[in-house]
């Protein structure tokens, strides 16, 4: 298994972007070993936590030879215990960080044309790949969707790391009324675009991977199921997805993800936020028996 | 100062130190070795593994709660062949001793799966056998092994006949029962070396914003430090019981929320002679190092130099 590192990590900065906290930690020895897509698991709670899990953010970006000698950056978006107690953070204080886990996103080994889709603060992840596949020769064009303006992050940076940037919100805050799924066909058939990367809400990946593989792209997408551990040890964040062999299985999203091919995933298990074991699942009949 | 003898008897085989992963919480190994060497723990406890692969349960297979969690991950796993194949050879060349846990539908089930695993060249890393009986019973209408005595004993007896005798074999027992002493003296009178305690509590959590339960499987087992204290007791129940001549001497291991090196001592002064760390692992991956780490200073500082004599101790201080 690759590297990781466990750093008891302080916070150096802390702001507020939208509905998001940016907060910047010092973390060398992740932002040495992290490529984009990876994600870290946070503790929260301090010494003696009643929220006992960790929580699980994407890497926004690394800066390893920065002011601290190496810092990580996360968007969160405050919803619960955890998310408020790391948001409520002053500068210097600390916490325990593990990463980076799970797998990157994949690079395209040929210069190819890139449409980087991002869902509220699923785009958190994209710049820092954006600036890795233009620096490889890529073309990116971005689009990033949200419920409002407010949720809506990183659309000013986009127009830096990218050749073009179309936003949708579902109120039509700014950008276009409607989905990104609505608005991404003509960016992919405008660029041509091999791959198509996505962050976001589970629903946006299903209909980003539908219209990439309608107009001949490949879909990677990254994926948020809830994890106990982040580590790969007790089997909380499994989903469903077809292997090289075609067999499907319950694999961990937290080690053999976060990111996956969105042609691999078994979208139809999916439903009213549970995921059910489809019957032809390796190890299905085995549940049906006892 | 010499250091203190951590060294500890399962019932015939001596690990160097009473700490251990708890099953299902540390995988088969191989995740949990970039955080601590699977070979410095006292043993390694793997995930329950049963006959046949297992997809496990529709998710969401977890909610936290205070101070802990449930889960349904319902025995995921690639079922003992692959376990035999892939996992056990592993632990072995990375120089762990292993406990294996291992469960059934069936009494008979429980037994092939103890033949494959005796079968395996890699069985000498096997300190012991831990046989999860917290699981449902096909016979008898999904009631699960440790409620019943009875169901409790055969799985017990047929898994010892296929073992080879020197194996140290542990009873998994579940707190959900009437009384914990009932289930300890019918396993240990059919075959069982030791006991482990506790397994998960029953639980359900509603979510709120959809008035329904949280678990895609509603029902999930609780663990994690609010546990603590119902390990605590059954350690101290059993213990007791053999204190008095109720219950055959047997070795206990404890499991049931131990974060820290004190946690784990509760568990010791209480009766256990090895001490398992589970949910704790998922808050900090190198939970079980520093909880034996924690141990080990605290025996110390108490002026004990042998690990052994703490065992039980506050049943001589009531
Ligand atoms: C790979 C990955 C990347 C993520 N990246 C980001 C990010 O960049 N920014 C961000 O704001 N959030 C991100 N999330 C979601 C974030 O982990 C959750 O919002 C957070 O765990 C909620 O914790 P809480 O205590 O505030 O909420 P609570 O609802 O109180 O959490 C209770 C439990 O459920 C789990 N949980 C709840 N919601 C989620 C969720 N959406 N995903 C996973 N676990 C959940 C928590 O870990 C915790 O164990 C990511 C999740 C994953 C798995
Ligand atoms: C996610 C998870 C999976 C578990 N899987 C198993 C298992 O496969 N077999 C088993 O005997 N116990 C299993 N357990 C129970 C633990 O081994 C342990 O008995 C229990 O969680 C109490 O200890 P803790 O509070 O330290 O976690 C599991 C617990 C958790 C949290
Ligand atoms: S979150 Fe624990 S295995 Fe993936």
């Amino acid at each position: 298994m690759s590297d990781v590192a466990q750093e008891c990590a302080e916070l150096v900065a802390s702001r507020r972007v939208g509905a998001y906290h940016h907060l910047t930690f010092v973390a060398p020895g992740i932002a040495k070993l992290a490529r984009p897509g990876q994600f870290v698991a946070v503790a929260v709670g301090g010494e003696e936590p009643a929220t006992l899990l960790r929580r699980c953010f994407s890497l926004h970006k690394v800066s390893p030879a920065g002011a601290h000698r190496g810092t990580v950056d996360l968007v969160v978006s405050a919803v619960g215990a955890g998310t408020r107690w790391l948001t409520a953070l002053r500068t210097h204080d600390r916490t325990d960080v593990v990463g980076p886990l799970g797998r990157p996103f994949p690079l395209p080994k040929e210069p190819v044309a890139t449409v980087l889709v991002g869902g509220g603060y699923g785009s958190a992840p994209l710049f820092w790949l954006a600036d890795t596949l233009r620096s490889r020769g890529c073309r990116v064009d971005m689009v990033l969707g949200a419920a409002t303006e407010e949720r809506l992050f990183g659309a000013v940076e986009a127009r830096r790391s990218a050749d073009s940037v179309v936003v949708t919100t579902d109120d039509g805050s700014v950008g276009h009324r409607g989905w990104v799924s609505d608005v991404l066909p003509a960016v992919i058939t405008h660029s041509r675009a091999a791959v198509v990367y996505a962050c976001g809400p589970m629903g946006m990946l299903r209909s980003v991977t539908e219209v990439a593989a309608e107009h001949g792209a490949v879909a990677q997408v990254a994926v948020e199921e809830s994890m106990a551990c982040g580590v790969g040890v007790c089997m909380t964040c499994v989903m469903p997805v077809r292997g090289n062999d075609g067999a499907t299985r319950m694999v961990r999203s937290c080690v053999e993800g976060p990111v996956f091919r969105g042609d691999r995933v078994r979208w139809d298990a999916f439903a009213d936020g549970r995921c059910l074991v489809p019957e032809d699942a390796v190890g299905a009949a085995a549940m049906r028996a006892h | 100062m010499a250091p203190v003898d951590l060294s500890t008897d399962l019932g015939g085989v001596v690990l160097p130190n009473p700490v251990m992963t708890a099953s299902g919480c540390a995988a088969n190994g191989r995740e949990l070795h970039r955080f601590v060497d699977v070979a410095s723990l006292g043993a390694f406890v793997t995930k329950t593994v049963m006959s046949q692969p297992r997809s496990g349960r529709p998710t969401p297979r977890m909610a936290e709660t205070p101070s802990g969690m449930l889960n349904s991950i319902g025995l995921q796993g690639p079922g003992i062949r692959a376990f035999c194949e892939e996992d056990l050879p592993w632990l072995r060349e990375h120089g762990a001793r292993v406990l294996v846990s291992i469960a059934g539908g069936t009494a008979g089930e429980f037994a092939d799966v103890a033949a494959h695993l005796a079968a395996s060249p890699a069985y000498d890393c096997v300190a012991g056998v831990e046989v999860n009986i917290s699981c449902p019973n096909v016979a008898n209408r999904g009631q699960v092994f440790a409620c019943n005595p009875e169901a409790s004993a055969k799985v017990l007896t047929l898994v010892r006949e296929r073992l080879p005798s020197g194996t140290p074999l542990f009873a998994k027992l579940s707190p959900d029962v009437t009384d914990i002493v009932e289930i300890a003296a019918s396993v240990l009178g059919s075959g069982a070396t030791g006991l482990t305690m506790i397994n998960t509590l029953l639980g359900v959590v509603i979510d709120t914003e959809r008035l329904r339960p949280q678990l895609a499987a509603v029902t999930g087992g609780l663990s994690g430090p609010a546990v603590r204290a119902v390990a605590v007791r059954a350690v101290w129940q059993v213990h007791a019981a053999m204190r008095a001549g109720t219950l055959p001497e047997a070795p206990i291991i404890g499991v049931g929320g131990v974060r820290t090196g004190a946690d784990a001592l509760e568990l010791v002064a209480a009766g256990a002679c090895a001490v398992q760390v589970g949910t704790a692992t998922f808050h900090d991956p190198t939970a079980p190092r520093l909880a034996l780490d924690g141990l080990a200073g605290l025996v110390a500082a108490h002026g004990f130099d042998r690990f052994a004599d703490v065992v039980g101790i506050a049943h001589e201080r009531t």
